[in-house]
């Protein structure tokens, strides 16, 4: 569904992406592991059209969507949850979902049902709805984040660290969401540093060094022997 | 000295019709910059020409209103597409240029007007005359009326702002571009749209301001001065900041203007940008940031 | 790039433009010989904007203030001391401008960017409207005139000043103040200014004093800015507010921007050319040559933001 061929790509003059191939099928999860300066958001980012690939091509459902502005990207079906969460801190929690809400071709009914459906599973939204999203608490403003990508309906969601600094007990609400997603066929790219986490949820993993992928295999492999995950993470 | 209590009552409501219409050409300037970075030099030029459409569309039909209509709706088109042509292809480049490339467009501007119009003054009609009483003093009905639809524009678009589907757009683009754009929102049309807005609020100043002076070609120039003066005043993208500005500003200018000519009373605007500078640099209304 | 910098190319260049310059008013008649003279002068001003734009990074609006004071100040000395001193005018006006090129170095330390440009807008209003306003010492709208001083070197020699020698004394003025600018800019000092174009927060992490240099360059700009108006005021026997208005700035930036930013010659290049493009569309189009030229401008800064000297940047700054 979703698949990258050697891209390369500069942040100004450094070059970040040495050529990177990825393939994500319909409702996988995939995990991206790597160490900090990869080049692992850089990639989430040049699949969402936030850096322009100098080389290489990536297609979506068969539609070539390298250098397609962001919001067209968005529109086709791509979900994306950055690394610092960037909610709109001055809209508050409802604000914040309609800007995935309002789209064309959404009846108001689809809507509710959407609505519902996100404070079911984030019940603290619901409670915070009419609350500045910078009044959240770090936690919460992940939720947030989520819940706003997931109201794009998307056939996938680039999450990049989601549990960068959050609580354990946070960590394990985001093992949920993950799983829920995937029983509802969503496809998810998840960068992480947790690399536990990202073992058990994904059904294949790439590793990255240097801007490329160095290793890729079933999860399932590198589970029973992290050899590999010691040698290219250092843990 | 003493200064007849009427005097005073009259430069008072003065600079409150002032300062609305001030406020009025400001908030357009004050989005636009807030929303995509630029400082749109061009912004007098869209107040001058939307001035000089009113005084055509209102010899043609007779009417103030559809003057003011047609003036809005012909300069939002106009400020769309310098915004596409001129301003799109300089998304991401130094600040710098916008302000040469807007103050190039607005040289053109100026200079297609004294071409299509001449340099005389046109005048606008009022769409009403007729005073009545404030106190001991006859004022002009008209200047009211300016005040308060200049209220109702900024009132409809603070509304419009808040909510919205749109307006949602546009605050969300405001504070992050990039995320709005991730999130679906059709980034450079929520722009070309803004800037259509505050050209249109610009043009709408324009028309209503016409019958208080002549409209001519060069009316703008003072305009955009004291514009950038009240935005930077009331902080660069505070829309709240700017009217309270313009107020504040035009209330001190009528004010001065009993004991200095007019054209002297222009220096207290500049003493309050220097002064706002100097001790509040984010702007005169605006909480010192943490 | 490792070859040698082509410096032979340039002085040839320079000598050749010069000796152009010095056979001008010879060869060209009366109305080109005052155009060129002309564009020397305003050539001088849109150098010592470069010196802030295109070296240091600092948008100023305000150069027609400089401009204005150098002005005004030459006419001071002209119209109080009798005889009319060439030199004392000279004085007076860098004094003028100097004053003016404090207040303004005092807030380009303090503000960036945006702010900083708007505020020296703003400058050049506040003397236009203070110059507009004072008419019992400015003549107000009208302005001053006043008569030619006499081109006198002391105990040496004095007489009048012809159409020819004044343009030497100009081209003389111009290239000596070009000379000593590019003197600066090539000096590590300059090195420094363009490092705070390109970086100012590097540049201060470093270690280096960016206010400092800062209030220098503008001083620097605000002298020579006002050295063109005191030979603006020569040339011309007459001050007006007109020149003091904020637009007269914009014109100067115009210049700046078309001849290209960061190399001297650029905007003297970009002066001759908009003056040319004037004295052209003017034959088509009377007074409204700007609606050509601003186009020509604003297409220039979207497509060619370099200028058309901008291409030779590098190797002029050698």
């Amino acid at each position: 569904m979703l698949s990258v061929q050697n891209v390369h790509a500069y942040y100004g003059k450094s070059h970040i992406l040495h050529g990177v191939s990825i393939e994500v099928a319909p409702g996988e999860v995939v995990g991206l592991l790597g160490r900090n300066g990869v080049g692992k958001s850089t990639t989430l980012k040049t699949i969402m059209g936030l850096v322009r690939p100098s080389e290489g091509t990536i297609a979506f459902e068969g539609r070539d969507i390298d250098g397609m502005p962001p919001h067209r990207v968005a529109r086709l079906g791509i979900g994306y949850v950055p690394e610092d969460r960037r909610i709109f801190r001055l809209l508050t929690v409802i604000e914040n979902l309609r800007t995935g809400l309002d789209r064309q071709g959404v009846t108001d009914r689809r809507r509710e049902e959407l609505l519902e459906k996100v404070y079911q599973r984030f019940p603290v939204l619901r409670e915070r709805r009419d609350q500045a999203g910078g009044t959240l608490s770090g936690g919460e403003q992940q939720m947030l984040a989520i819940a706003r990508a997931i109201m794009l309906e998307p056939k996938i969601i680039l999450l990049d660290e989601p549990t960068e600094g959050l609580m354990p007990r946070m960590v394990a609400q985001i093992r949920e969401i993950i799983g829920v997603l995937h029983k509802e066929r969503v496809a998810i790219l998840l960068v992480e540093q947790n690399v536990p986490l990202t073992l058990e949820v994904s059904s294949r993993i790439y590793i990255m060094e240097k801007g490329v992928v160095r290793h890729h295999a079933p999860a399932a492999e590198l589970r029973a022997n992290n050899a590999v995950i010691h040698q290219y993470l250092g843990i | 000295m003493t200064v007849p209590f009427d005097l005073l009552l009259v430069q008072m409501v003065n600079g409150i019709v002032s300062g609305m219409i001030l406020a009025l050409v400001a908030s357009g300037l004050t989005l636009i910059f807030g929303i995509m970075d630029v400082v749109n030099f061009a912004h007098g030029e869209l107040f001058m020409l939307g001035a000089y459409v009113g005084t055509t569309t209102l010899v043609v039909t007779g009417s103030f209103w559809l003057a003011l209509l047609v003036a809005s709706v012909t300069i939002a088109l106009l400020g769309a597409v310098l915004q596409i042509t001129a301003l799109r292809p300089l998304l991401g480049r130094d600040p710098l240029t916008t302000i040469l490339a807007t103050f190039g467009i607005s040289l053109v501007l100026q200079n297609y007007a004294l071409w299509q119009y001449g340099p005389v003054a046109r005048k606008i009609q009022e769409p009403f005359t007729g005073q009545f009483q404030l106190f001991h003093v006859e004022y002009p009905w008209y200047r009211i009326v300016i005040a308060v639809l200049s209220a109702v524009i900024i009132g409809g678009l603070w509304l419009f702002m808040k909510y919205g589907k749109y307006g949602i757009w546009i605050r969300a683009t405001t504070q992050d571009r990039i995320m709005a754009s991730a999130m679906g929102i059709p980034v450079p049309l929520v722009h070309t749209g803004v800037f259509a807005i505050g050209a249109a609020m610009a043009a709408a100043s324009g028309v209503l301001f016409g019958p208080l002076v002549g409209v001519n070609h060069a009316m703008g120039l003072d305009f955009i001065l004291k514009a950038f003066i009240v935005v930077v005043v009331g902080g660069m993208g505070n829309l709240g900041g700017s009217i309270l500005a313009s107020i504040f500003i035009s209330l001190l200018e009528a004010f001065a203007s009993i004991w200095m000519s007019p054209a002297q009373a222009v220096i207290v605007s500049f003493v309050v940008l220097i002064l706002t500078l100097l001790f509040r640099p984010t702007g005169l209304f605006v909480p010192t940031p943490k | 790039m490792t070859a040698r910098p082509p410096a032979t190319g340039y002085w040839i260049g320079f000598f050749v433009v010069l000796g152009l310059l010095i056979v001008a008013p010879l060869v060209l008649p009366a109305f080109w010989r005052r155009f060129a003279t002309e564009i020397l002068i305003w050539g001088l001003l849109a150098m010592s904007s470069d010196i802030l734009i295109g070296y240091t990074g600092m948008v100023s609006f305000g150069h027609s203030a400089f401009f204005g004071l150098g002005m005004y100040g030459a006419a001071a000395a002209l119209l109080t001391v009798r005889p009319p001193s060439l030199w004392l005018a000279l004085l007076y006006g860098l004094v003028g401008a100097g004053v003016v090129a404090v207040f303004v170095a005092y807030f380009a330390t303090r503000l960036r960017d945006i702010y900083f440009s708007i505020t020296t807008l703003v400058f050049s209003q506040i003397f236009y409207v203070i110059i507009f306003t004072w008419t019992e010492v400015t003549g107000g709208e009208n302005g001053l005139t006043f008569s030619q001083p006499p081109l006198s070197i002391p105990g040496v020699w004095s007489g009048r000043f012809t159409a020819d020698t004044l343009h030497w004394f100009v081209l003389a003025i111009v290239t000596a103040s070009y000379l000593t600018l590019r003197r600066i800019t090539q000096s590590p000092f300059g090195m420094v200014l363009q490092s705070i174009r390109e970086n100012e927060p590097r540049t201060r992490a470093i270690g280096y004093h960016v206010e400092r240099y800062k209030i220098v360059a503008v001083m620097l700009s605000g002298l020579f800015a006002g050295l063109s108006g005191v030979l603006y005021a020569i040339q011309n026997k007459f001050a007006a507010p007109d020149f003091v208005f904020f637009l007269i700035s914009g014109e100067v930036v115009v210049f700046n921007v078309m001849g290209g930013m960061g190399t001297l010659v650029g905007p003297v290049a970009g002066a001759a050319l908009f003056f040319l493009l004037r004295e052209g569309f003017s034959r088509f189009l009377t007074e409204y040559y700007l609606i050509p030229v601003g186009v020509i401008f604003t297409l220039m800064v979207i497509f060619m933001p370099q200028g058309v000297l901008g291409l030779l940047r590098r190797p002029l700054n050698r």
